[in-house]
C-alpha cells in the first residue's frame, strides 16, 4: 500500500502553524545563531536562550538503549557539563587523540581553520600540524592515504568538508575502505573514520544537500552510524575510533549547535545499537540524524491527540539493530519510518525491507515510510521544505497507519 | 628551496618522436625508441650523496663508470647473482602463469610482468623488510622480488585457502602484511594514495611518534596510463608538499592495454611531471637492471634522508599482452622484437659474465634452482585446499561485530552458521 505514502503530499508549512511556541532553529540564518543559544529539548520544543545561563535539569534525556544495558545519563551521580553538538564531537574527538596517540585527522580545513564546523578548532595547536592534517582539495586521495595510514598502524579521522565532496572519494571508500580487509585474506585493517556533515540543511543548494548513507550502504566491509545529539555524538565518534572497523559518522550541518548536558566521565557507545527514545505502544517510528527532532514535534502532537508513538533513533545505519528494532515491532505491529534519505534506494528502503524479510508476521499494517521527494534540493526555501518530511505529514502518516 | 634539479635537464635531442598535436591515423606507429635519450646536465655531476638531492641521468652514470676502469663495477658478484635470481624467478613464475592459465587452474584477468622485471628487481632489492610496495595489477613479481614465497601467490593465483590473500584476492590483490607489499589493485591509480599513505605512516611515526630511526620507504609502481589520471597528480602534489619518504615509479611500457602512450597523453615524457610538482623526474632505460638500481639507490637514499619524494619514469617493455586475454594485435613487431633483443635477463647474463662475475654454469645452477622453485610452487598450490564455506565471512570485517545485531538479541556473528559460512548477513 504504497499509496500511503504518496497521498501525504499535503504539507502544512511549519511557519504558519499553530505552534507559535517553537520554531525550528533552522528556520533562522546562520547568522541568527550569534543571537543566543538554541536549546531543543528531548521532545523538540525549540526555545531560544539568550542568556549563556543553562537550562533546567529537566533537559536530562533518558537514553536508555534498549537492550545491552549502555550507559545513560540519567543514572549518573555527576552534574555532567552542558555542550553543543559540535564540540561534543570535538570533546570525543580529542580525548581519543589524548588516549592513543596513532589517532590523526586530516581533512580540508581541519588544521589551522579549525573545521568549517568548528569540530577540530584547537586541535592542531594542541596536537600539531601533522596530527590534524590539513590536505589540498583531493578527496579521492587524501582518502586513500588514510586508508593507507590506516593500513600500516595510523587511525585516521578523514573529514569531508560536506558528505557530498565524499562523493569524489567513492572509488576510495568502495574499493579500498570497504575492500582491503578481505582481499588481503585479513591482514590488513583500515581502523579509519570518514566523517563529515550532510544532509538538508538551510538552502545550501543541491550538491551540499546530498544524504549520501544511500550510495554507501552497499559496500560490503563498512559500518555506518548517524548521530543526532550531543550525547550520541560523542559516544559514537569515540566508538569509530576504537572500532578496528572503517565507520563512516554522518553529522548533520542543522544540528551542530544543539545543546545539552552531557555526563562528565568517559562514556562509548555502541556502533550496532539503536536507541530509544520514547517507548510507546501504538506505533513504531525509526528514524535518524535529523528526522529524529521532526518525529519528536510530530510525537508531542500526536501525544496530544491520544496516539502513543514509540520513537526509536536507529542510529547504526549499516547494520540495523533487528533486535531494538524487532522487540518494538513486536510490540507495536506498526511501523512509520522517517527518513531523510531519498525515496528510492535509501535507507528506509533497506529497512523496509529488513522488517518486511524479519518480522512480517508480526505487522498489522504496510510498513509506511517517509522519505525525501526524488528532487535535486532546490535553492528556494519554499520548495526544500516540501522535498523534506515535515511534522505535519508525520502526524497524517500516524493517523493513517493506527485507523 | 624545493629541488629543482631538473630545472637542469635539458631537452632530449630526439624531439620529432613526440607527436606535437597531429593526430594520428588508427594504423600510424611512431617509434618511441628512448633508449637513445641523452639527458645532460648543465651542472656537474654530483656524486656525494650529503651535498645534495641532485639525481644524476643514469645513462651517463653509467658510461662514465665503465670508462674509467673496468674494476669499477656497479655490483659485487653476490649481488648480481641475487639481481639475477630475482629476474629469472619473475620470468619462470609468470611463464608458468601462462601455462597454468592456459590449463584451466586460474581464471579471471592475469596480468604477466614478462620483460619488465629489471625494474622490479632494480628497486625492490634495494628495501629493507619494513619498506612497504603497492603495486598494480601487474603485481605478482613485485611481491615476489619483496621476499613473498612463490608458493603463496602461485595459491593465491589457484584461488586456494593458502593463498597470500587466502585466495580472496586473486591475480590483482597480492598483499602480505609480513613483506609489507600492501596490494595489488584492480582500478589503476587507486593504489597510489594508499601508498601516499603508508608514506605517511613513516613520516608520521618519525615524526610524532618519535621514532627516530623509522625511516621506511614506500615505493609505488603503476603504468603510463595511470599517469593520466587524477590521483596520480594528487598524490605528486601531496607527497611533494609534505615530503614524503616514497618513491613514484613509473613503469612505462607504452602501452595501457591497447592505447598507445603517445596517443593518450599530451606530453608523453612522463619524467618531466615530477618537477612541475618540486621533486626531481627522472627517465630511466627500465630494460637494464643496473641502470635502474643506480637510480633507484639515489631515490631510495633520498627518501630515506627525509628529503621527500622522487619520480622515476623507467622506459620498459612487456613481451606479453595486457593480460592473459589480450590478443596483443596491435603493437607492431618490429617494437616487441626491439625490446626483446633488450631482455633485461639476457642483458645482466651477459654483463656478468662479461665481466668475470660468474660463469656460465652458475647461472644456469641459478636457473635450474629457480625452475625447481616454481614446479615446487604449483605442486603446492595444485596440493592445498580451496577455501571451506567457512571463510566466506570470516574477513569482512576485522571486527565481525560489524555484521550488527539480529533479531535474538545477539551479535550475528555469534551465530554458529556464521562460521560456518551459511548465515545470510
Amino acid at each position: 500500500m504504497a499509496t500511503l505514502c504518496q497521498g501525504l503530499g499535503v504539507v502544512i508549512p511549519l511557519s504558519s502553524s499553530n505552534s507559535s511556541n517553537f520554531r525550528l532553529p533552522s528556520r533562522r540564518s546562520i547568522s541568527a545563531w550569534k543571537d543566543g543559544i538554541f536549546v531543543v529539548r528531548s521532545d523538540a520544543r525549540v526555545s531560544q536562550v539568550l542568556k549563556t545561563g543553562g537550562p533546567n535539569h529537566e533537559l536530562l534525556i533518558p537514553n536508555a538503549v534498549a537492550t545491552k544495558g549502555g550507559s545513560s545519563v540519567a543514572s549518573t551521580s555527576k552534574p555532567g557539563h552542558e555542550l553543543l553538538l559540535f564540540e561534543a564531537l570535538r570533546e570525543g574527538l580529542e580525548e581519543e587523540m589524548e588516549r592513543d596517540p596513532c589517532v590523526c585527522v586530516m581533512g580540508e580545513d581541519v588544521g589551522h581553520y579549525g573545521g568549517s564546523y568548528k569540530v577540530t578548532k584547537g586541535l592542531a595547536t594542541k596536537f600539531g600540524d601533522l596530527r590534524v592534517l590539513d590536505t589540498p582539495i583531493a578527496e579521492n586521495s587524501f582518502t586513500g592515504m588514510g586508508i593507507g595510514a590506516a593500513m600500516t598502524g595510523l587511525r585516521p579521522v578523514v573529514e569531508g568538508m560536506n558528505m557530498g565532496f565524499l562523493l569524489l572519494a567513492f572509488n576510495q571508500i568502495s574499493n579500498n575502505c570497504g575492500m582491503l580487509h578481505y582481499t588481503s585474506g585479513g591482514q590488513f585493517k583500515i581502523p579509519i573514520v570518514i566523517r563529515g556533515p550532510g544532509g538538508v540543511g538551510r538552502q545550501l543548494g543541491a550538491e551540499h544537500s546530498q544524504r549520501l548513507e544511500s550510495y554507501f550502504q552497499s559496500i560490503p566491509g563498512i559500518q555506518m552510524v548517524a548521530c543526532s545529539t550531543p550525547y550520541n555524538a560523542k559516544g559514537l565518534m569515540k566508538a569509530a575510533i576504537r572500532s578496528e572497523n572503517p565507520v563512516i559518522l554522518f553529522e548533520h550541518v542543522l544540528l551542530y549547535n544543539l545543546k545539552e548536558r552531557i555526563p562528565d566521565e568517559e562514556y562509548v557507545l555502541s556502533l550496532e545499537e539503536a536507541e530509544m527514545v520514547r517507548p510507546g505502544e501504538h506505533v513504531t517510528i525509526l528514524t535518524y540524524s535529523r528526522m529524529r527532532y521532526h518525529v519528536m514535534q510530530a510525537a508531542k502532537t500526536l501525544v496530544n491527540k491520544g496516539y502513543d508513538p514509540e520513537v526509536i533513533d536507529i542510529r547504526s545505519l549499516k547494520p540495523f539493530d533487528l533486535y531494538t528494532i524487532g522487540n518494538s515491532v513486536k510490540k507495536t505491529h506498526r511501523v512509520l519510518i522517517v527518513e531523510e534519505c531519498m525515496r528510492t534506494g535509501g535507507i528506509g528502503a533497506s529497512l523496509t525491507a529488513a522488517i518486511t524479510e524479519n518480522f512480517h508476521d508480526y505487522l498489522d499494517a504496510p510498513i509506511v515510510c517517509l522519505s525525501s521527494q526524488d528532487v535535486p534540493t532546490p535553492y528556494a526555501g519554499t520548495l526544500e521544505e516540501w522535498t523534506v518530511v515535515q511534522p505535519a505529514q508525520i502526524v497524517t502518516a500516524v493517523e493513517q497507519l493506527c485507523q | 628551496m624545493m629541488s629543482l634539479s631538473a630545472a637542469k635537464f635539458v631537452e632530449p635531442l630526439s624531439l620529432h618522436h613526440r607527436s606535437n598535436g597531429s593526430p594520428m591515423s588508427f594504423n600510424a606507429f611512431t617509434p618511441f625508441l628512448g633508449s637513445t635519450r641523452k639527458l645532460r646536465l648543465i651542472a656537474p655531476i654530483k656524486l656525494n650523496p650529503r651535498s645534495s638531492s641532485t639525481v644524476v641521468s643514469v645513462s651517463d652514470l653509467v658510461k662514465d663508470q665503465k670508462r674509467k676502469s673496468t674494476t669499477n663495477l656497479l655490483i659485487t658478484k653476490e649481488e648480481g647473482l641475487v639481481l639475477y635470481e630475482d629476474m629469472v624467478l619473475g620470468r619462470s613464475f609468470e611463464d608458468m602463469c601462462a601455462q597454468m592459465y592456459y590449463r584451466g587452474k586460474m581464471f579471471g584477468f592475469v596480468h604477466l610482468y614478462n620483460g619488465q622485471e629489471a625494474v622490479s628487481t632494480g628497486f625492490i632489492k634495494l628495501l629493507k623488510k619494513e619498506d612497504s610496495v603497492v603495486s598494480t595489477y601487474r603485481d605478482h613479481v613485485h611481491a615476489l622480488s619483496k621476499g613473498v614465497p612463490a608458493r603463496a601467490v602461485m595459491s593465491e593465483l589457484f584461488g586456494k585457502a593458502t593463498g597470500c590473500s587466502r585466495g580472496q584476492g586473486g591475480s590483482m590483490h597480492m598483499f602480505s602484511k609480513e613483506h609489507n607489499v600492501i596490494g595489488g589493485f584492480a582500478f589503476i591509480a587507486e593504489g597510489i594514495p594508499v601508498a601516499t599513505g603508508a608514506a605517511f605512516s613513516s613520516k608520521y611515526r618519525r615524526e610524532v611518534l618519535k621514532e627516530a630511526d623509522c625511516d621506511h620507504v614506500t615505493l609505488a609502481f603503476f603504468g603510463d596510463g595511470t599517469c593520466n589520471n587524477g590521483q596520480f597528480y594528487e598524490c605528486l602534489n601531496m607527497a611533494a608538499l609534505w615530503k614524503l619518504p616514497i618513491v613514484f615509479v613509473v613503469e612505462n611500457n607504452l602501452w595501457a592495454i591497447g592505447m598507445s602512450h603517445l596517443r593518450s597523453t599530451s606530453d608523453p615524457q612522463i619524467w618531466k611531471k615530477g618537477p612541475a610538482f618540486g621533486m626531481p623526474g627522472i627517465h630511466v632505460d627500465g630494460m637494464d637492471v643496473l641502470k635502474v638500481r643506480q637510480v633507484a639507490k639515489e631515490a631510495v637514499d633520498r627518501a630515506r634522508r627525509g628529503e621527500g619524494p622522487t619520480l622515476v619514469e623507467c622506459e620498459t617493455y612487456r613481451f606479453r599482452g595486457h593480460s592473459l586475454a589480450d590478443p596483443d594485435e596491435l603493437r607492431d613487431p618490429a617494437e616487441k622484437a626491439h625490446y626483446a633483443g633488450r631482455d633485461p635477463i639476457s642483458a645482466l647474463k651477459k654483463y656478468m659474465i662479461e665481466n668475470k662475475l660468474a660463469s656460465e654454469q652458475e647461472l644456469k645452477t641459478i636457473e635450474k634452482k629457480i625452475e625447481e622453485v616454481v614446479e615446487e610452487a604449483v605442486e603446492f598450490a595444485d596440493a592445498s585446499p580451496y577455501p571451506p564455506r567457512s571463510q566466506l565471512l570470516e574477513n569482512v570485517f576485522a571486527d565481525p561485530k560489524g555484521f550488527g545485531i539480529g533479531p535474538d538479541g545477539k551479535y550475528r556473528c555469534e551465530d554458529p552458521k556464521f562460521t560456518e559460512g551459511t548465515a545470510h548477513v
